[in-house]
């Protein structure tokens, strides 16, 4: 549902606006339209195409096809300095702010103008005290907290004098006072006259703050409305589809008996920099031939998670982590490998593989412990042969396509080094194998044979604990879906009960069981 | 003159190169560039200046010989680290290793000359016309104030130009607009790329500024110092200046107290050496050095100074993504 | 029209071969016009250098001598520099390591048996160890850069030496001069073919840990570990690999091979201790290392070609009048076209018409 021209006479308006990139069409003839005075979000999962069309809108992409019209004439913006020109301002997700400096510095550096630094200070102060977004400009941002240095981001924004305020995800680092000082002030530049394109997920916010919403799934719109007038499990549905995936395995019955393979309890960690979140009492056990997923938009702890469960970070207790009913807390990531666990992390290049090594070097990188007897003689002496082996065994049972016998890592395409990656880990046949964002970058076919595999892996008694911000994933190959948000773990529940707007209200944060409710007044 | 005066005119002049070198690294590091080639450079200009001074008997020549070879070395390592992306702290080795080879071959010939020496500020300035000799002759009445007079008023060109090198820095990098872009380049050389600055430029003409200050460095040594010229008679000076850098956490006016407090060491380690107290001399000139790496430790035993100061760009590559 | 850096995809094969030749040739080029600023024919001058110290048996001896410490020390900095360990005081390890070695001949020269050599190269090993354990400690520890450290004690180890050779350790019966007695016949590294010239053990040593090393880093899990740091800190973590260990396992290695370098050199070169008992061959060792792309094996042969410099120098002093010096700036500039080709490996060069053309694509 369109809302009328002429109750908002359109500010910015896009018109069949198409982003591809090669063979990927990230946005699909794109219809949305901003009224003046409107605060307008922008809704989708990850990979929907939110960044993509935004950073059209902003000029540092051009499209392939359609039109944009700024004010009623159409407008064709080719960086992001003609955008500023226009009126457009953007709040990035991830500043670009120099913390050795102070606020001001900061300010004054994406200003083109020669004002001195004092002057500058001032119109900052004055700014942040009329929004209501404090922030003293005398301070270095190193020592600033997250929500103070978005201020630095917004007031740098909004000295430019734009006309249109995009902000892309800007709740995801604040918390949920800082939040509510941010809704004020957008409230505040709505009165004004300002517009305003929030991109977000999160379907408490949308409905209490934005006018208009446009949802976008796989690169195309799929609804316009008035979150005001839905909600919030209506507003889920939309973002994350109504069809449930085909499911390409059985389920088996989870045999009563099958051991606790894996069995995280009341496990916290303190945030290891200002940008970590905090892992707040997480409870979890997977048994053998269960996988279980964490879904959850990116940042809400999962790679913190990860490094605490791999052992790149220890615990404190012993107990907190067990891996075949062995205490691992205090293991390092070698010996709970030993112990029988495998593995893979979100990054691949520069963590889960040496870029500038062989592949076959990198099948190392995480078996030399492990497979000790297989590859090594006396004296540490590597059997090139069998390292070799092994690794043509990984690449010909994962189907991974290169361009020379053993290649550096850093040639491979990213869906064939994730290939090979995973490979090396399903070879050992793990008892229990961690895996972060499987198929994250990854093209559609190499992403099947992965999730494939996983799933062979549990058939044969395997605990497999999946963590993904692909909800389809998930709903294709887990058994239990649980939700990370905000360093805190769902309860897992089965699939079967697994509904899209459930899952979708907890990864907003809602709790399930609220979902006839307008959202309430936080 | 009192001895007071004299122990501090020697600890200034063995604390100015030192100072000069480092208070040009302190610039090169604060746009993210690591010149571990402070050696080379400041032998370099030490040989140039020499010899310079030596072929032409002008003093002065010689000091713009020693400025001019520091910036044309430097940028031998700025063509390799900014234009080709070599590693930085391999490239400025090899500029010491070849600076240190270079003016050995070049400073053959001036072994044994007799150095020319630098005169002081009061008597250069007199040669110029209509303000030089009122000018001179009130640095000569000042310079009569007790302790302090010779110190402030008596003292070669290049001592004043490092004390006010030091403020002017302070000054540029803290209260101009091109310091603080300075500054955000060292910072983050990725975002400071992305607000459009030019990131390679800037830093040519900060290594060239580093070049500068320590070829006058080495100048100071072969025209003031010692006015001679002896094989690698730096003898690691321009690592000291380096740790220096550390040491003053990267801050110009915390560099001027550091380099004074290196330069009353190595005084009075000469002086303690003269005076015959027993000491092994050995131990006593090894004591600058060991002083090096204890300031080292104690600096990087605080993490969060280290880090709060330590330009974040500094010593990694940049090549900008098209 | 400028020239523009595209990182290749994969490091290139062909240039990692080339590059140190091209660096030779390059250096080479460079040599002649200084030969010809100092007003003597380039052919001469480049035939004297390189082509005269390999044309007579004795001199073959020589450059042997002069690889041997080269070699070894650069072995060493190679296990350094490849896991990221910038250990740049070598030459404060293999003065150490001499004196350490040394103490047996010089404090106890009554003591003469075969055990004795053994015994001093075991401990110049040991005392070149525990000096490099220093800047390492210093890294794990407190995080203090070890670039500046170690050198910085570079100054300490010379002055040490200073020290001892004019004093406790002079020879009484030396007339005053600063050195230590001659060492004694047992405490003396023998020549490997007396009968052809003055090569001592050495450059087998040196030639035989070149093997060793390379084997270990090419073939044995230590190996991986020690690149797998350098290169990807991160992946090293994964893998398990302790970084911390690893700065002492590189300069606890190369600084007892540094060690060895010295006490062989004390002990075979020269025959007992004196002031300055290295033209700086702990820093020459950094060229030889780059030069011989970080690999034990092209070290032997970059430790060769910089002995030759060394040699090329003394001779060409002798027979053309240049100065000795020429050697040393030879030396720095290899060094410095070297790290200027290996940019070709990483990177390709492309050159650019103007800004627009750049932005269309």
């Amino acid at each position: 549902m369109q809302p009328s021209a002429d109750t908002f006479p359109a500010l910015l308006e896009t018109r069949g606006l198409t982003k591809v990139f090669g063979k990927l069409t990230a946005c699909d003839a794109i219809d949305l339209t901003i009224g003046r005075g409107e605060i307008h979000a922008l809704l989708g999962e990850n990979g929907a195409g939110k960044s993509t069309l935004v950073k059209m809108l902003f000029g540092s992409l051009e499209p392939s096809a359609g039109a944009i019209m700024w004010a009623g004439q159409p407008v064709r913006i080719a960086a992001p300095s003609e955008a500023r020109k226009l009126g457009i301002g953007m709040v990035f997700q991830h500043f670009s702010l120099f913390e050795a400096l102070t606020a001001a510095e900061n300010i004054a550096l994406s200003l083109p103008e020669r004002t001195p630094v004092s002057a500058i200070a001032e119109k900052a102060r004055a700014l942040s005290a009329a929004y209501g977004l404090p922030v003293d400009p005398s301070m270095l941002v190193g020592d600033l907290s997250v929500g103070e240095r978005q201020r630095i981001e917004i007031i740098r924004c909004l000295l430019q004098e734009p006309q249109l305020i995009i902000l892309d995800e800007p709740t995801s680092v604040l918390t949920p006072q800082e939040a509510d000082r941010l809704f004020e002030t957008l409230e505040r530049l709505r009165g004004e006259g300002k517009s305003i394109l929030y991109i977000s997920h999160r379907l408490d916010e949308v409905k209490r703050l934005c006018d208009a919403a446009t949802v976008l799934r796989h690169g195309k719109v799929v609804a316009h409305c008035r979150p005001r007038e839905e909600t919030a499990a209506s507003l889920a549905r939309m973002m994350v589809g109504n069809t449930v995936p085909a499911v390409t395995r059985d389920t088996l019955p989870i045999k009563p008996d099958a051991p606790a393979l894996l069995e995280v309890r009341a496990l916290s960690r303190p945030p290891a920099t200002p940008f970590s979140i905090p892992l707040r009492d997480i409870a979890l056990t997977v048994h053998g031939g269960e996988i279980v997923g964490i879904a959850g938009v990116a940042g809400n702890g999962q790679g913190e998670l990860f490094e605490a469960v791999s052992g790149e970070a220890l615990q404190v207790d012993a107990g907190t982590i067990r891996i075949r009913g062995k205490d691992a807390g205090r293991l390092s990531i070698s010996g709970r490998r030993l112990l029988g666990a495998a593995f893979v992390p979100e990054e691949r290049l520069g963590h889960g593989a040496a870029p500038a090594m062989r592949l076959s070097e990198n099948l190392l990188l995480s078996r030399h412990r492990t497979d000790r007897r297989t590859f090594f003689g006396r004296l540490g002496v590597v059997f090139a042969g069998a390292v070799r082996k092994a690794s043509q065994r990984v690449v010909e049972q994962m189907d991974v396509r290169k361009s020379a016998v053993d290649p550096e890592a850093a040639a491979l395409s990213g869906g064939n080094l994730q290939k090979f990656i995973v490979g090396r880990e399903l070879d050992r046949r793990p008892a229990v194998i961690v895996i972060n964002q499987p198929t994250w970058g990854v093209d559609a076919g190499a992403a099947a044979r992965i999730r494939q595999a996983l799933v062979e892996l549990a058939r044969g008694g395997s605990a497999v604990l999946v963590i993904s911000q692909d909800l389809d994933e998930l709903f294709e190959i887990a058994d239990f879906i649980a939700v990370m948000h905000d360093g805190r773990l769902s309860k897992p529940m089965p699939r079967g009960e697994a509904t899209s707007e459930a899952i979708g209200l907890l990864m907003g944060g809602a709790e399930p069981g609220h979902a006839g409710h307008v959202g309430a007044a936080a | 003159m009192l001895i007071a005066e004299s122990i501090l005119l020697t600890i200034a002049t063995a604390a100015t190169p030192l100072l000069l070198a480092a208070i040009g690294e302190l610039v090169v590091e604060r746009s993210g560039v690591l010149n571990l080639g402070v050696e080379g450079m400041m032998v370099m200009g030490a040989v140039c200046g020499f010899g310079a001074a030596a072929l032409t008997g002008s003093p002065w020549i010689g000091m713009l010989a020693a400025i001019l070879a520091g910036i044309l070395f430097s940028l031998l390592f700025g063509f390799l680290t900014l234009s080709i992306a070599t590693n930085q702290v391999a490239t400025g080795l090899s500029l010491t290793l070849l600076g240190l080879g270079l003016s050995s071959m070049i400073g053959e010939a001036f072994v044994g000359s007799p150095g020319v020496k630098l005169p002081t500020l009061a008597q250069g300035i007199v040669e110029v016309p209509m303000i030089g000799s009122p000018i001179a002759g009130l640095l000569g009445t000042l310079s009569g104030i007790p302790v302090v007079g010779p110190l402030l008023f008596a003292q070669d060109p290049i001592f004043y130009i490092s004390i006010a090198l030091v403020v002017g820095v302070a000054w540029f990098l803290f209260r101009t607009r091109a310091g603080l872009v300075l500054r955000s380049v060292g910072d983050n050389h990725a975002s400071a790329h992305a607000l459009g600055t030019n990131v390679i430029g800037i830093r040519y003409l900060a290594v060239m500024f580093g070049g500068a200050c320590a070829g006058l460095a080495g100048g100071h040594l072969s025209l003031v110092y010692t006015p001679q010229w002896v094989e690698n008679m730096t003898a690691g000076r321009g690592w000291i200046a380096l740790a220096l850098v550390v040491f003053a956490s990267w801050r110009p006016l915390r560099l001027l107290a550091g380099a004074y407090l290196f330069g009353a060491v190595s005084i009075g380690q000469l002086h303690a050496q003269a005076l015959g107290l027993g000491i092994p001399t050995q131990l006593l000139s090894a004591l600058p050095y060991l002083a090096t790496v204890l300031v080292l430790v104690l600096i990087s035993r605080n993490r969060r100074l280290t880090m709060m100061n330590t330009p974040a760009s500094l010593g990694q590559p940049f090549v900008p993504d098209r | 029209m400028r020239f523009e850096l595209v990182k290749r995809q994969q490091h290139s094969k062909l240039f990692s071969a080339l590059s140190p030749f091209l660096a030779l040739a390059l250096t080479l080029v460079c040599g002649a016009l200084i030969f010809a600023t100092q007003g003597k024919s380039p052919v001469d001058g480049l035939y004297t250098y390189f082509v005269e110290p390999l044309l007579e048996v004795w001199s073959l001896h020589e450059l042997a001598i002069k690889a041997a410490p080269l070699i070894l020390i650069a072995v060493g900095l190679s296990v350094c520099f490849l896991s990221n360990n910038w250990n740049i005081g070598a030459e404060g390890q293999f003065i150490m390591g001499a004196i350490a070695g040394s103490i047996l001949p010089v404090m106890f020269p009554t003591f003469q048996n075969g055990f004795v050599l053994p015994l001093m190269l075991i401990m110049g090993m040991l005392g070149g160890a525990a000096y490099a354990g220093i800047p390492a400690l210093l890294k794990t520890r407190f995080g203090t850069n070890e670039i500046l450290t170690s050198l910085m004690l570079v100054y300490v180890a010379q002055s040490f030496l200073d020290w001892l050779t004019r004093g406790p350790w002079r020879d009484p019966e030396g007339n005053n001069f600063p050195l230590t007695r001659r060492f004694h016949p047992d405490a003396v590294l023998p020549e490997v073919l007396p009968s052809s010239g003055s090569a001592h053990w050495g450059i087998v040593f040196a030639v035989v840990a070149a093997v060793l090393v390379w084997f270990m880093i090419s073939r044995t899990v230590k190996g991986f570990e020690v690149r797998v740091l350098g290169a990807s800190p991160r992946a090293g973590r994964f893998a398990g690999f302790s970084a911390k260990r690893m700065v002492f396992f590189a300069f606890l290695l190369s600084g007892a091979l540094a060690g060895l370098a010295g006490i062989s050199e004390a002990a075979g070169a020269i025959g007992y201790l004196q002031p300055v008992i290295s033209p700086g061959y702990g820093f020459t060792a950094i060229i030889v290392a780059f030069l011989g792309r970080l690999n034990p094996l092209g070290i032997v042969a970059a430790g060769l070609v910089l002995a030759l410099t060394y040699l090329g120098g003394e001779a060409a002093q002798i027979s053309l009048g240049l100065s000795d010096k020429v050697a040393r700036v030879f030396q720095g500039m290899l060094l410095f076209f070297v790290l200027g080709c290996d940019t070709l490996i990483h990177y390709r060069i492309r050159l650019v018409r103007d800004a627009v053309a750049a932005r269309v694509s």
